[in-house]
């Protein structure tokens, strides 16, 4: 377990972290996620030792990272941004210097380093010099040198940056592999990343947490300011009553497909009520069906992690979400976004509904 | 510390800074050999030791530099510093790779007061003796050296330092020469030593009180001792800082022949203070 307790790191003025807050359970592969310069780098670095923070604690498992230094860092493992590795050693004997690091015993030394490359696919190319190595290669074995001794912590700066979508592929899936028995802390600004890879997800700006949960929730929430796409084969009127018919539905907005008698169909729903009930789709379906009108395509449009992310620290001051655990903080975000949308969409309705009045 | 000592020694000799180090130091220390002792039949090893003084100031520089501005470049002290390996290790591990290296021209060296035996007469243990105390100064060349590379991140500007300081100290005696000698100089010299030495503990403590006082007895000691006990002034901060003299330890065993213990010691503790320092420097810079 890791808690970061009200940590600031102050470079001469600029506040690069700014009381962070946060606790990080065992087991689960966490993700930071920030736009660049947001103080993912700067926390890892202090999580893992390697410089000091202005104020506020960090604890492994209990260890205080700077009163117990020595405790603390062997419970970690660390990949930094750029791999610190020595290019003028091979493979084989950076990573044999790594555990000889993590004071890993001599006599299972041989069988660790073996273990850890055989985990990053290193085996080939374990007896070239490191400054021969490309990008992904390096990176690899900065992720191996991490790993090495299996520490129950594993930190991971940017694993896949300068990597092709392959070794991308290939790192999430050791990464996934680590989260089985590890906890695993990694950074991206990346999104499609942080989802494909993390059982959870702090995102982060301008060194303040605005938000902390599952990648589904997050989804979630951002969802109910949603909608869906309907393509149906049947008049512009027709799909209007039917649509007007469902409770839940909310907004609805009628279009041209394009195609002769078929309508495009924008509709949102109300929000709040959609946990317990059943699935608005099927509502949906049932009601059109009833009528013998034929749904060609229904799409969700759900809030995607991208949004969520654009959302929360698209402003200077994002989102003013104090304390991130609180999933009413987001929906009181979310609801900010809603208002917008919603106030597009109600001149829309109102002017069908005169429409209908006619 | 061990893992970090044999990397840093193996990284020597993958580098080529190992082996020209060493191949500069034999090839001066051969000429001077050739020169002095075999040329000129001058019985005293010592003697080319004294020429070498000047050469170590070239060479060290060049061994040190990488010590600590390479890997905070590259950003390898990542790996060093959040590994569970205190700092301190991690100076020692490299300076005592360091003075491997330097070891190794030393030892080599150490066949040529045997060379000159077979030729004549020798002196052995005074040749002996000002080796070890040649490389116990050259420990503490690599401790200057290593300090000011863990200052910087620059290699360059970490070989131009260490050259620069260990030139000074080798002028040291001669611009120690320079100073005024009179009483009231060296009551000048103390209270501006004092003043420095008191902006420093300000500096730290942040305690004006503290400041203040401190500042305040030793104006008054020095001011007291001027007008009470004068002649104690006389040559007082010449004589000081004649002793921070350091190759004059090197001196008194090579020309002088004289086992200077005390000397051997004042080097072992000014290569602590280095290491010490070094180390304050690199904890220093993870805080700012």
């Amino acid at each position: 377990m890791i808690e970061v307790r009200n940590l600031v790191k102050d470079y001469g003025g600029h506040l690069a972290v700014d009381h962070l807050n946060f606790t990080i359970y065992d087991g689960q592969i966490y993700g930071f996620l920030g736009p660049n310069g947001a103080g993912k780098s700067t926390t890892m670095n202090i999580m893992t030792g390697y410089i000091g923070a202005t104020e506020g604690d960090v604890l492994i498992n209990g260890h205080n990272i700077l009163e117990e230094p020595e405790e603390a860092k062997k419970c970690i493992g660390y990949l930094p941004e750029l791999p610190p590795l020595y290019v003028d050693m091979t493979v084989e004997e950076q990573l044999i210097f790594a555990a000889e690091l993590k004071k890993i015993p001599k006599k299972e030394r041989t069988q660790a380093v073996l273990e850890v490359m055989e985990l990053a696919k290193l085996t080939d190319v374990k007896g070239r010099l490191i400054r021969n190595l490309s990008k992904g290669y390096r990176q690899r074995v900065g992720l191996a040198q991490a790993v090495i001794g299996f520490p129950p912590v594993i930190v991971l700066d940017e694993p896949t940056v300068g990597l092709d979508p392959k070794q991308i592929i290939e790192i999430r899936d050791t990464i996934k592999e680590l989260g089985k028995n590890h906890t695993v802390i990694l950074s991206s600004h990346i999104l499609s990343e942080v989802s494909a890879v993390c059982d959870h997800i702090m995102i982060i700006d301008k060194g303040k947490l605005i938000a902390s949960d599952t990648p589904e929730n997050l989804e979630r929430q951002m969802a109910v300011a949603s909608g869906m796409e309907l393509l149906i084969k049947a008049s512009r009127e027709e799909v209007e009553a039917t649509l007007k018919a469902i409770s839940q539905v909310d907004t609805i907005a009628v279009l041209e497909s394009g195609e002769e008698g078929i309508c495009k169909a924008l509709v949102s729903f109300r929000s709040g009520e959609d946990e317990e009930e059943e699935d608005i789709r099927e509502r949906i379906f049932f009601a059109f069906a009833d009528k013998r009108l034929p749904i060609l395509s229904m799409q969700s449009q759900k809030a995607s992690l991208e949004d969520v992310f654009l959302e929360l620290t698209k402003d200077g001051e994002p989102a003013s979400v104090k304390d991130l655990d609180e999933p009413e903080d987001i929906q009181e975000n979310i609801s900010k976004k809603d208002d917008a949308i919603g106030s597009h969409t109600d001149a829309e309705q109102e002017e069908g509904e005169g429409d209908q009045s006619e | 510390m061990s893992a970090i000592y044999r990397r840093e020694l193996k990284s020597h000799f993958q580098s080529m800074t190992g082996y020209v180090f060493i191949a500069f130091m034999v090839l001066f220390i051969g000429i001077y050999f050739m020169a002095y002792n075999m040329m000129s039949g001058y019985p005293y090893f010592s003697y080319t030791l004294s020429g070498m003084v000047t050469i170590i100031m070239i060479g060290i520089p060049v061994l040190t530099m990488r010590s600590f501005a390479d890997d905070r470049k590259t950003k390898t002290d990542q790996l060093l510093l959040t590994a569970p390996v205190s700092v301190t290790k991690v100076v020692l591990g490299k300076y005592f790779s360091m003075v491997t290296v330097f070891l190794v021209p030393v030892l080599l060296t150490s066949v040529c007061p045997l060379i000159i035996q077979m030729n004549g007469t020798a002196h052995l243990k005074a040749d002996y003796a000002s080796m070890l105390a040649f490389f116990l100064l050259g420990c503490v060349y690599i401790a200057i050296g290593m300090l000011l590379s863990s200052l910087t991140e620059s290699q360059i500007i970490a070989a131009v330092g260490t050259f620069g300081v260990i030139l000074l100290l080798l002028l040291w005696p001669n611009l120690v020469g320079f100073l005024p000698s009179s009483a009231s100089a060296s009551a000048i010299g103390f209270l501006i030593l004092w003043t420095l030495y008191v902006s420093i503990v300000y500096r730290i403590t942040s305690h004006n009180l503290l400041g203040i006082g401190l500042e305040a007895a030793g104006v008054l000691a020095i001011v007291g001792i001027f007008f009470l006990k004068r002649n104690l002034l006389d040559r007082a901060l010449v004589n000081l800082l004649e002793k921070v003299s350091i190759t004059q330890v090197f001196q008194n065993f090579a020309s002088h022949y004289i086992f200077d213990a005390g000397g051997l010691i004042s080097y072992i503790s000014i290569i602590f203070v280095l290491i010490f320092l070094t180390v304050q420097s690199i904890e220093k810079r993870r805080w700012s």
